[in-house]
């Protein structure tokens, strides 16, 4: 097994403060603290930190861009939503190292200048959302917070729950929920730097992007590269399911093969696999010629695949992969909000159309259906909800167009 | 004028005024673009998406009735992909919704030239909902283009009786938790059902008339007015059956400058005692 960083803790450490800042914790914000907020900023984007929740745009600039906003109330918001299917590994990130996230949103908050941090977690995230609110309320106790909000005042933790919906974890739907709205996405522009929660500047990032930042403060932008690839610096974290022996969460620096993380989970327990679910509901079919691709964004973008959040879900051979569809097609149709269209209407007519395939039904006609009205949802759908409902299937179609699909 | 500048629309290089969005650019260019959630007195709601341009430098295509125009955008209206999303918003839409009672949506769908027949499925099956004396809910002909919800809200009457409840294709208008209306914050100004694009929310008196086939609109006559009840002087249009001399309902121009075509009960509804005296 590879060099862990990020889970280094896990199972290791019981979440105290006393032991975390035993094990090396809490010298990044030292550290960060020492360079100030736009020395901060400029290190995160050196160090080529991209967010790890599906579209890995570049941190340090995000930080930035609040951090230089003119008006002066920013805020910090952790997407610790969570719902994809799949998808597990910010769940095992806080298991294993709580105090990790919470030390990445008090390097964030200070860099940022922002005034409060919001942890918005999933509501069926019980125990999570214990650990973090525990260790933000030792954090605080032991004076950690003060000093790090705009002008040197105190920056304050607030948490707040997700009611289960898949779409509250889309960024503008997520500040509607907390705003105490319907969780209904916005259009972007204005993009959250800009006016995000409250319409104020703010930074919202993964769990896991977070998770990377204090290591990237104690031992520098360098250090952070020489993990990854030329494009995608650092280590990532994946969730594996379906047919595997070892369904878990796995840690590789960017760059390694998915046939290396197949080996590890021991995907297809002794048989082949018939196809990969990469990138989660909205990340595409992979089939084993392709398994050699190299997991890293760019990497990935080559063959026309996703990392997405990093999901990956095995599928052995025989698996009627129209059924996954249809599951997948069902999964979107009852996470969609409703507020548009294309997807409120189209993710229920996709869903339908794949039944009929599932079942066995449907020829050219259905095909070509579900192509069209994907191209209708994926241009005038108005978040990545409905922009990506139908990716899955599109790689499915066009695998089976390549004589792909077995049977 | 100061605060001007160019976009280009297909190619073409057109003026436009700073705050603008691109729909109003688009509308006094003549660029023919269809709409259904969008009105010229309501916050865009940008949620039917037939509007949709192409936007360069924009992954997805962009809604105009909200997009404010910038300096040197570049804009397509006629492409592919704008023609397939317009198309595929209506076909959807017709292969969900009751629209005997939204002529001007099948109308935009036929001149984009929308197959009704291009999908089938599930159809939006609701109760109609006859729960008060003054408006009729039949949400089977509902696009949830949140035009009652936004009128209801703060766009005018800032009551906010109703709402969207649940999720992707079982979301709908609702009043609260499922209450009638008599029951709801609603304080019957009938400004959800001056919005409504699609005759899902209809005053009571029309919906019975269709319902009896009694209802035809070349035997309806306008008449101005203006409201009697007090001060503010609101301009009334009583919608009048030439057939019986009965007003069958009263709306108030979108265009007039104190309504912009919002009423309150008692100018909309409280119009029977012409009717005192009466065989
Ligand atoms: C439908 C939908 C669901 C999403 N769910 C999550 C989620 O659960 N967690 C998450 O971190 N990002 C999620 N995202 C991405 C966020 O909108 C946003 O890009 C991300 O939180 C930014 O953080 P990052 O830059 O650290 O990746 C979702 C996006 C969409 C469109
Ligand atoms: S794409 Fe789907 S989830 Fe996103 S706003 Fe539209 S209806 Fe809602
Ligand atoms: S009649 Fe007026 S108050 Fe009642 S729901 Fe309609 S807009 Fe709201
Ligand atoms: S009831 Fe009418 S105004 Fe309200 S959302 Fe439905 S179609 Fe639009």
């Amino acid at each position: 097994m590879s060099e862990q960083v990020l889970l280094r803790r896990r199972g290791k450490v019981a979440p105290h403060l006393k032991d975390y800042i035993e094990s090396g914790g809490l010298e990044g914000l030292r550290r960060a603290r020492e360079m100030g907020p736009e020395a901060v900023c400029r290190l995160v984007t050196e160090s080529g930190l991209n967010g790890r929740g599906g579209a890995a745009f570049p941190t340090g600039r995000k930080w930035d861009a609040v951090r230089s906003q003119p008006e002066p109330t920013h805020y910090v918001v952790l997407n610790s939503d969570e719902s994809e299917p799949g998808t597990f590994k910010d769940r095992a990130l806080i298991d294993s190292d709580p105090f990790l996230v919470m030390e990445g949103l008090l390097i964030a908050a200070y860099a940022t200048q922002s005034e409060r941090i919001f942890l918005y977690v999933r509501g069926e995230y019980a125990p999570q959302t214990r650990l973090l609110w525990d260790c933000a309320e030792e954090l605080a106790a032991g004076g950690h917070l003060k000093g790090l909000g705009p002008n040197g005042s105190d920056v304050a933790v607030e948490l707040r729950r997700g009611g289960g919906a898949y779409i509250c974890g889309e960024e503008t739907a997520l500040f509607r929920s907390i705003e105490g709205y319907r969780g209904e996405p916005m259009s972007k522009p204005p993009f959250p730097t800009v006016q995000g929660l409250f319409r104020k500047p703010t930074v919202v990032n993964n769990v896991e992007t977070v998770a990377n930042v204090p290591d990237i403060l104690t031992r520098g932008a360098d250090w952070y590269k020489s993990r990854g690839t030329a494009r995608s610096s650092g280590t990532k974290l994946y969730s594996i399911s379906g047919h595997v022996a070892r369904p878990d969460v796995y840690e590789l620096p960017f760059g390694a093969k998915l046939s290396d993380l197949l080996e590890l989970a021991g995907a297809g327990n002794g048989k082949p696999l018939e196809a990969v679910l990469l990138g989660g509901a909205a990340g595409t079919f992979v089939f084993p010629r392709d398994f050699d691709v190299e997991l890293s964004y760019e990497g990935a973008a080559a063959r026309g695949a996703t990392l997405g959040s990093g999901a990956v879900i095995a599928f052995a051979e025989g698996t009627n992969l129209w059924q996954v569809a249809e599951r997948l097609g069902r999964f979107f149709a009852h996470e969609s909000c409703g507020q548009c269209v294309p997807c409120r209407v189209g993710t229920q007519r996709q869903y339908e159309i794949l039944h009929e395939l599932a079942g066995g039904a449907g020829g050219a006609r259905e095909r070509a259906l579900l192509r069209s009205l994907s191209q209708v949802m994926t241009d005038a759908s108005i978040c990545g909800l409905g922009q990506t409902a139908s990716t899955a299937v599109r790689s499915l179609l066009d695998a089976e167009a390549q004589g792909a699909l077995a049977g | 004028m100061a605060g001007d500048f160019k976009i280009s629309v297909d190619g073409r290089e057109v003026t436009a005024h700073e705050g603008e969005t691109i729909l109003q650019v688009l509308r006094r260019e003549e660029v023919e673009t269809p709409t259904l959630c969008y009105h010229d007195n309501l916050t865009p709601a940008k949620a039917c998406r037939a509007c949709v341009v192409e936007l360069k430098g924009s992954r997805a295509l962009v809604a105009s009735c909200e997009r404010k125009a910038e300096a040197g955008m570049e804009i397509q209206t006629e492409s592919e992909r704008v023609v397939n999303a317009r198309r595929g918003v209506f076909e959807l839409l017709l292969s969900q919704n009751d629209t005997e009672t939204a002529p001007n949506l099948v109308a935009q769908a036929q001149r984009i030239g929308a197959d009704p027949e291009h999908y089938s499925g599930l159809r939006y099956e609701r109760p109609l909902y006859d729960d008060n004396p003054l408006f009729v809910r039949d949400y089977e002909k509902c696009i949830l283009c949140y035009r009652c919800v936004e009128a209801c809200g703060v766009d005018a009457q800032n009551t906010f009786a109703l709402t969207v409840s649940g999720r992707g294709f079982e979301a709908g208008i609702a009043a609260g938790w499922g209450e009638t209306m008599p029951d709801s914050a609603c304080v019957f100004c009938g400004n959800c059902v001056a919005v409504c694009p699609t005759g899902a929310i209809m005053d009571r008196r029309e919906h019975q008339m269709r319902v009896q086939g009694r209802y035809d609109e070349s035997q309806m006559q306008v008449t101005q007015t203006t409201c009697s009840y007090c001060g503010v002087g609101c301009q009334l249009e009583l919608h009048v059956d030439q057939r019986t001399n009965e007003i069958v309902k009263v709306t108030s121009p979108e265009t007039h400058p104190v309504t912009f075509g919002f009423l309150c009960v008692k100018g909309r509804y409280g119009y029977s005692f012409t009717e005192a005296g009466r065989e």
